[in-house]
């Protein structure tokens, strides 16, 4: 079950971006950007950066040969500023010299003059101002308004989360190699290859196939490198292209964490209505997302805060009001949950509210409002084999919270400064990219004479286990030993027009292309077992553990002497397959439409330690029922569920980024901006994968695995909540997160 | 020339010392395992282990090499995770790997890979340094290793299974070190390590100079300033014997400038007067920055942060400076004159600090509140010694940090409580004329009011920890009146 990818790991052979040999004469990059977070260029002198030892070119707009525009879905991007500066971070200029060294201290010798313009840094003071990325929008379901005299309760509030740097362990980086011809290869850490080739031809002016990147694996991705990994590797090819030389561009880590985007911070306002028995009868939310100074994901974003606003539950009458507000600060992107954290936050908030109005336990107003098979999503999809109930059951059945509630009370009822709290986090997640024509993918293999087997598809590995999984689909579709199977490097020359590996659909999506591919290899194979036997029912020819059977019984053909036989035949063996996700589609006109192919299900409870008199807690435990369907390898599922979790906790908890009144960034290295350490990570972690499920729409019925986790740690905020209630009852119940030891000790002690 | 073995072969270079050690690794060694995550000992990607001889021993530590200068490498044992792995057998991918690397692929520890070098150095330097081997006090080994993928969980397992491994295959007969080469933790090489570096070991760095700028543990320098430090003219001064060492002289406890924050954190001297020691340098950056790190560094870098400075302020320590000629001692205290500005002249350099053994009646204690509990600046710290004679406090010092631009002593606190019974009200008092003279700022790590706030509960904390029962003469503290 072991992960093959990983020897290469733990033995530190394994390649990343900066760990390639370079090429002979390769130049450094280093980035000069605006330190200003809206202004306008008034006067930009490189004369005394050129006096530099070393230096070979400073690149800004007026090089660019072709559109100075990297945007994906909106096209307001610059790949350099022009005119005016948008955010603190915004590129400017790339020095490009001998080393790293010289490119850096050429940088700090380039002058810039501004005329500083007013920035806007709070969504709701820019939805004021009417500055949207993407005009707002609402899902409706019922009808609201007639509802709420219906209602025995009915709760308003306000919720803010934070946003979230990545942290890939690997920055940002490229390598751009000139090619004969004036073609370009790209050695890119992105999780989106074909976005880096296509902005890369239009900003140098090229056809698409005369730049081919190639992405080995990213040392964690976690949708950072999905739209942004972009700039930094079009900079190195325009550089490589322009002087004819191989370009280097890897952005420190301080770098990094200034001008690259993050997940995005919302601030909503909720309204919920509900029966005396916890029926939710309707809810009314607005989300105001943070897009900063660009459009990046923000709209995909966005779509996907409004589809998983109701999470868990069944709510007959919703109006869900979203705004892509634009800031000047660097432009958010995709992070792991892609805006379904945000809007899974806000429903959870209002629960809580709800249940402390009403004097219950949220779980209960959880248990009443669960999904159930065919009920309908405020997307108009309905559900389909809904294990939402069974993940819920399952939980309570193993871990019994209950008795988990009732012991942390008589704890409390003990200890006078130290507090313990626990809270349930279900949660449902919709699997597919919710822009409909990215579903697809294809697939590439090979098989050479010796019967060995190269892979390629569209989908990147950075440590989601893909490669593995791709590895094992490979080896059980063709009844092979996974030893003969080597997956390739992800290369938009062999595999054309890849969707970025994302939206948790890496496997699904390039795992069926695996299948079909393999099944055009199979279909070969038999015709040369038929022509071998003298037999013509092909039906009756199957291969198992490499070994070649007809009718039940064995023969002595097996997998590699086949290989052999079909290339002296001249058959082909090398197949190409191409996938794409049935019965999806989405009116982005009605707001309905089937975009998911399924949902992921699981339920987590969550239970943390409060030391009251400083502020500071821990994670003692999160229990989790999951439902991933057919686990193609416990030890990847696993792992990736640990990770979310963690990373959920961190974004709820200790994640903090903080903006000064200008607009820079104070939390900017990992001194300042803390992610959990493995003291900080939950104490104890149990994982049970919900059994017999079996997904009908999964490669091996398996299901998408890597973003649903995530929102487990959402549990952590509510858990903290409820310990803080224990020490003071009266607490004032804000919903802000993160909840770091400063809000908490604030909160305690107001 | 520096001169040392990286790996199982002796290298010589004639770069400047004050390079960064993880650049000369990567670049002229393309020894590509170790990562760059950070440059600024945050994350461990860059691990590496150095073998320095003691006595007749090699012992190894686990390093930053991104804040390590090469020169610090001479006559010393650089191990990197190239030196650590097995040769390459087989074809179908059968690499063979160290009980370690097993687990941590068994158990799930590794996602993408990149920082997984480092966990592996770190873990194998654990099992190299410690005899006696505990699931625990491994795991707090890898506190300066950060995994953004795995949650820890996997790589926690990991470290089970290697323990149960190594503790299944030992054999009581031989060394700890010829246990791990047999068991194949550590490759056959290693055994030879010691003799080689006993040739090289006597011989002098000869490209060291002597430079007004210093750099010991490099620890805070690498980070603010590795550009220009790399093409300066520093002199490495974190292997000078005259400055180490933790003695008593004279009845006062004497901390040599160069004895690293390690040192001092194992010294059964320290840990003797102070029990819970251990405790409070966990919480002192990670393992590696403790090997680096030292005393001295930690006073002259005059953070109004600092963990060591403030723990040594509320211990009413000296520092002595020397300039080559004169001498002289001062209290730590008027040490500061403002940020980062010393009451220390050109030439002058710290050789040591003390302070006078705590006394049988006294109580310590060090409090440090930060985002993360570990490997993080404070938001607030606070140390507390306090003497008391019939149930009345005799002697106070207490210090704040990051409350202040230099590492502070609350002065007016201390004076308020000599002489004063112990009852809540003293210590909301006390709290409160403190919180009044610290001038705290808003920045990353916490707002003013944040810390002000904060201030006052460590107060607290420290109270509450010294008299859980009431004092003689004194009350139980409330703690109903405390919020």
């Amino acid at each position: 079950m072991k992960n093959n990818d990983s020897i290469l790991h733990v033995r530190g052979e394994s390649l990343f971006v900066d760990d390639v040999i370079t090429p002979q004469g390769v130049l450094y990059g280093y980035l000069f950007y605006s330190p200003i977070a809206h202004g306008k260029i008034l006067n930009l002198d490189f004369s005394e950066a050129y006096k530099v030892e070393g230096v070979k070119e400073i690149f800004s707009a007026k090089d660019i040969p072709g559109e100075n525009q990297i945007g994906g879905i909106v096209s307001d991007e610059n790949l350099f500023a022009e005119g005016t500066v948008h955010f603190i971070g915004h590129p400017i200029a790339l020095v490009v010299a001998e080393t790293f060294l010289q490119a850096h201290d050429a940088v700090k010798k380039i002058k810039c003059e501004f005329e500083k313009l007013h920035p806007i840094f709070d969504p709701r003071e820019a939805a004021k101002k009417n500055e949207f990325i993407v005009p707002p929008k609402t899902f409706l379901l019922g009808n609201v308004d007639n509802v709420w005299k219906d209602c025995d309760y009915i709760i308003e509030g306000t919720a803010e989360s934070g946003g979230q740097e990545h942290i890939y362990l690997e920055t940002q980086g490229s390598l751009a190699i000139p090619v004969e011809g004036g073609m370009i290869k790209i050695i890119s850490a992105t999780q989106a290859p074909t976005v880096v080739q296509r902005t890369a031809a239009r900003v140098l002016a090229l056809p698409m196939n005369k730049v081919e990147v190639d992405v080995l694996r990213l040392g964690g991705g976690f949708g950072g490198k999905e739209d942004q990994a972009t700039p930094w590797a079009v900079m190195a090819a325009l550089a490589a292209f322009k002087l004819n030389v191989p370009v280097k561009l890897i952005l420190p880590r301080q770098e990094d964490i200034r001008i690259t985007g993050k997940r995005h911070p919302y601030s909503s306002d909720f309204k919920i209505g509900l029966n005396k028995e916890g029926k939710i009868l309707t809810y009314e939310v607005t989300f105001y997302q943070n897009a900063g100074a660009a459009a990046d994901l923000s709209p995909a974003i966005l779509d996907r805060t409004l589809f998983h606003c109701t999470n868990s539950y069944f709510i007959p009458n919703v109006k869900a009001t979203a705004m892509s507000c634009r800031t000047n600060l660097p432009p958010f992107t995709a992070f792991r949950g892609f805006g379904g954290p945000q809007g899974m936050f806000v429903i959870e908030s209002a629960i809580y509210k709800a249940a402390q109005e009403m004097g219950i336990d949220p779980s209960v107003i959880q248990k009443k409002n669960l999904l159930n098979e065919g009920d309908e999503f405020p997307y108009g999809q309905k559900t389909l084999h809904c294990h939402i109930q069974k993940c819920y059951g399952e939980l309570e059945t193993r871990y019994n919270p209950k008795e988990i509630f009732q012991r942390i009370g008589a704890f409390n009822e003990k200890n006078k400064l130290m507090k313990k709290g626990a809270a349930i986090m279900p949660v449902t997640f919709g699997i597919s990219f919710t822009t409909t024509f990215l579903n697809q993918a294809s697939a590439l293999i090979h098989i050479y004479t010796d019967g060995s087997v190269n892979v390629s598809t569209a989908a990147v590995e950075m440590g989601q286990g893909v490669n593995e999984k791709i590895r094992k689909i490979t080896a059980e579709t063709l009844a092979i030993n996974e030893n003969r199977i080597k997956i390739d490097s992800t290369n938009t020359s062999r595999i054309a027009n890849t969707s970025p590996t994302a939206a948790s659909k890496g496997t699904d999506l390039n795992g069926f292309a695996v299948i079909d591919a393999c099944g055009i290899l199979i279909e070969r194979l038999k015709k040369v077992v038929a022509a071998e036997l003298n037999q013509n029912d092909l039906s009756k020819i199957e291969i198992k553990n490499e070994i070649i059977f007809y009718d039940g019984e064995k023969t002595e053909l097996t997998f590699e002497n086949l290989i052999r036989t079909a290339h002296l035949k001249r058959v082909s063996l090398t197949a190409q397959a191409h996938h794409s996700t049935p019965y999806i589609y989405f009116n982005q006109k009605t707001f309905k439409g089937n975009p998911f192919a399924y949902h992921t299900y699981g339920a987590a409870v969550v239970e943390v330690t409060l030391d009251c008199l400083r502020g500071i807690y821990e994670v003692d435990s999160v229990k989790v029922v999951h439902d991933c369907g057919e686990s193609i390898n416990r030890v990847v599922d696993i792992g990736q569920i640990e990770g979310a979790i963690a990373q959920g906790i961190g974004w709820i908890t200790m994640e903090e980024l903080k903006w000064d009144e200008e607009g820079k960034l104070l939390t900017d290295a990992l001194s300042t901006y803390k992610v959990p350490d493995i003291h900080a990570a939950a104490k104890e972690i149990q994982i049970h994968f919900l059994e017999n499920v079996p997904n009908p729409f999964g490669p091996l019925f398996s299901k998408a695995i890597g973003e649903p986790p995530f929102m487990y740690g959402i549990g952590a905020f509510f858990a903290l909540m409820n310990a803080m209630r224990a020490f003071k009852p009266n607490l004032e119940i804000k919903f802000s997160a993160p909840f770091t030891p400063e809000k908490v000790l604030l909160t305690l002690c107001n | 020339m520096i001169e040392f073995i990286l790996n199982d072969r002796l290298v010589k270079t004639g770069s400047l010392p004050t390079t960064v050690l993880l650049d000369y690794l990567r670049k002229e060694k393309r020894l590509t395992g170790t990562k760059e995550g950070c440059r600024e000992g945050d994350c461990g990607a860059c691990t590496i282990l150095l073998g320095v001889m003691i006595g007749s021993n090699v012992h190894y530590k686990s390093v930053n090499s991104c804040l390590m200068p090469l020169g610090d490498a001479h006559g010393k044992h650089v191990v990197t995770i190239e030196g650590i792995t097995p040769p390459a057998f087989g074809k179908h991918g059968t690499l063979e790997l160290t009980p370690i690397q097993a687990a941590v692929v068994d158990q799930g520890g590794t996602q993408c890979g990149f920082c997984t070098p480092g966990f592996v150095v770190s873990m194998t330097g654990y099992f190299l340094n410690n005899t006696s081997l505990n699931f625990y006090d491994a795991v707090e080994s890898l506190g300066g290793n950060v995994c953004r993928c795995t949650g820890y969980a996997g790589i926690k397992r990991a470290v089970e299974q290697s323990i149960l491994f190594f503790e299944k295959g030992k054999s009581e007969k031989k060394t700890q070190q010829e246990n791990l080469v047999a068991l194949n933790f550590i490759p056959e090489y290693f055994s030879g390590i010691k003799e080689q570096l006993k040739k090289i070991h006597s011989r002098k760095l000869t490209s060291q100079k002597k430079s007004n700028t210093l750099i010991a543990g490099g620890t805070d320098l690498y980070v603010q300033q590795w550009e220009s430090l790399v093409r300066s003219e520093s002199e490495l001064i974190s292997d000078n014997r005259k400055l180490s060492g933790i003695y008593i002289e004279n009845k006062l406890i004497k901390i040599g400038a160069a004895a690293t924050i390690e040192e001092i954190k194992s010294s059964k001297l320290l840990q003797k007067y102070f029990p819970q020691w251990n405790y409070y340098l966990n919480l002192f950056g990670s393992l590696p920055i403790r090997n680096r790190a030292t005393v001295g560094g930690n006073i002259v870098n005059a953070s109004p942060i600092g963990d060591i400075t403030n723990i040594l302020l509320a211990l009413n320590a000296s520092v002595h400076l020397s300039n080559g000629k004169k001498k002289r001692s001062i209290p730590l205290k008027n040490f500061y004159k403002g940020y980062k500005t010393l009451d220390k002249k050109a030439g002058e350099i710290v050789e040591s600090v003390s302070f006078s053994i705590p006394s049988k009646k006294s109580f310590f204690n060090f409090e440090k509140v930060s985002k993360r509990r570990y490997l993080d600046i404070a938001s607030v710290n606070s140390s507390a010694y306090i003497e008391t004679k019939r149930g009345k406090i005799s002697t106070a010092h207490i210090s704040a940090g990051g409350v202040a631009p230099i590492p502070f002593y609350l002065s007016k606190t201390c004076n308020y409580l000599i002489g004063k019974i112990i009852t809540t009200e003293t210590v909301v008092e006390a709290a409160s004329i403190a919180m009044s003279e610290i001038l705290p700022i808003s920045d990353a790590r916490g707002s003013a009011e944040y810390k002000r706030l904060l201030l006052r509960q460590l107060l607290y904390a420290h109270f509450i920890k010294f008299f859980p029962q009431p004092a003689l003469q004194g009350e139980q503290i409330n703690l109903e009146k405390l919020f």
